[in-house]
């Protein structure tokens, strides 16, 4: 069958394989994203002891394509004060970066799509363009709310993008390699030679990082509905809306997927013995994955919203400070017959 | 070399196309039926009244260079920390002695309220 199609398309066989290659990644991440707002819904209501969506299809299942549809059928609004295209171009601005992010994401050994030394910078540069989304949202919106919301989720994001690369420098380290496939690798063995017990501190600092880089409770003052509505995405409706709301999942499960990978050893078994390592990789980073994002749900149904100098405090003023003492500490150790520890 | 970028273009022009095709979808789709109150900026149902590029709090502005001079420190700090394990005790010397500048100099903004936001 690959031979035949090779043969029809010819030169063009490459693009057409990557392309397949590129669906059977950004399908699931589609399904995925499409499931967790309903799994949102379903643990927060749980949590609050109700039962959450369960009208649409058994157990609520239908209730994100009820939604989709939804959203596909009202109208996209956009202001008469509005930069058109900036106003356009914002959501797709940021749910590109949150899916091309992907390519470098190893899935299990040999299960990468571009296997590149650069893997780490590649990630970090396509996570710092999704701000972009934010203020070209935030500006061309042309409405007090959405400029507020937007320079406020700017601020936020960098803030903790700063802890969030200190955090990942830690790493860098250890794993002595930017390429996120050898980083795993490094972290061969059982649980407790995952990166997060040497960098445990790092490991915490990265995750609530990671938590107001997404602008999730209780970080949501950029959206917070209670002062400023929406935030920047307040002029939005219909199929423009929903894309920025598919780019927030994406970067949640693109977080926590980082995460994974640099903290909790990927696709790793969680004991290198029989009957966990006979469980495929990718299942590994799946459950990995899932229980950072319950995490992230958890915290949402949990804590009450910071107030904004308080987030930014504990970006500058806690989290630069612990990152860099570690990586000083770290980086010291290293140098000490202690080094085993961080190998 | 260069050709395992290659499937990361292709990945990138994926993504804009998720993020193009369901707005082109749902302005094909969708009913379109704009009116002067639909299209006015939403201010709780007041006529807005005054262009919303208003000025802004400076300190927004001055996250944004402290964030360069932080992300670029960061730059620098990741070849060093890819290379560590083989530049030895040398290596982590010099790095010190520039984190140590940057402490300074993290002091200094701190003590000037540069990240007081009360």
């Amino acid at each position: 069958m690959i031979a035949f199609m090779q043969n029809l398309l010819g030169p063009a066989w490459p693009v057409v394989w990557t392309l397949v290659k590129i669906i059977a990644i950004v399908a699931p991440i589609m399904g995925a994203v499409a499931y967790l707002t309903l799994a949102e819904r379903k643990v927060i209501g749980f949590m609050q002891v109700r039962m959450g969506p369960n009208r649409v299809g058994y157990f609520g299942l239908l209730q994100p394509i009820a939604d989709g549809l939804k959203l596909l059928m009202k109208e996209i609004i956009i202001p008469s004060a509005a930069n058109k295209t900036l106003f356009l171009l914002g959501p797709v601005l940021a749910i590109a970066p949150a899916l091309a992010a992907w390519a470098v994401v190893p899935f299990d050994v040999d299960m990468i799509l571009a296997d590149i030394d650069a893997g780490l910078l590649y990630i970090l540069a396509m996570t710092s363009v999704a701000v972009y989304g934010v203020i070209i949202a935030g500006w061309a919106s042309n409405s007090k709310y959405a400029f507020l919301g937007s320079l406020r989720s700017a601020a936020q994001i960098v803030s903790y993008e700063i802890a969030m690369g200190f955090a990942l420098v830690g790493v860098l380290m250890c794993a002595g390699s930017l390429n996120l496939g050898k980083i795993v690798v490094a972290q061969a063995g059982g649980f407790w030679q995952w990166y997060w017990l040497p960098l445990f501190p790092l490991f915490i600092v990265y995750f609530i990082s990671a938590v107001a880089e997404t602008n999730r409770a209780p970080f949501d003052v950029a959206e917070g509905e209670s002062e400023i509505v929406a935030g920047f995405h307040v002029e939005y409706s219909g199929m423009a809306f929903a894309v920025f709301f598919l780019a927030e999942y994406a970067n949640m499960i693109l977080v926590c997927m980082l995460a994974a990978i640099m903290f909790l050893g990927g696709w790793q078994p969680l004991l290198d013995v029989a009957p966990f390592n006979m469980i495929p990789g990718f299942l590994w980073l799946i459950i990995k994955v899932a229980l950072l994002l319950f995490f992230f749900l958890w915290f949402r149904a949990t804590f009450p919203r910071y107030r904004y100098d308080q987030i930014m405090r504990l970006g500058w003023k806690v989290f630069i400070p612990i990152t860099l003492v570690w990586i000083i500490v770290v980086g010291g150790l290293m140098q000490t017959p202690l080094a085993y520890l961080f190998h | 070399m260069l050709e395992n970028y290659f499937p990361i273009l292709l990945f990138i022009i994926v993504g804009l196309a998720v993020g193009i095709a369901p707005i082109v979808l749902g302005k094909v789709v969708a009913p379109s039926r704009p009116d002067a109150e639909k299209n006015s900026p939403y201010e709780c149902g007041f006529e807005a009244f005054e262009d919303a590029r208003m000025k802004f709090d400076v300190r927004y502005y001055l996250v944004a260079i402290l964030f360069i001079l932080f992300d670029l420190e960061i730059a620098f700090l990741f070849p060093w920390a890819v290379v560590l394990q083989e530049i030895g005790l040398f290596g982590f010397i010099a790095m010190l002695v520039f984190l140590g500048i940057l402490v300074v100099g993290f002091v200094y903004e701190w003590m000037k309220g540069a990240l007081e936001w009360e």
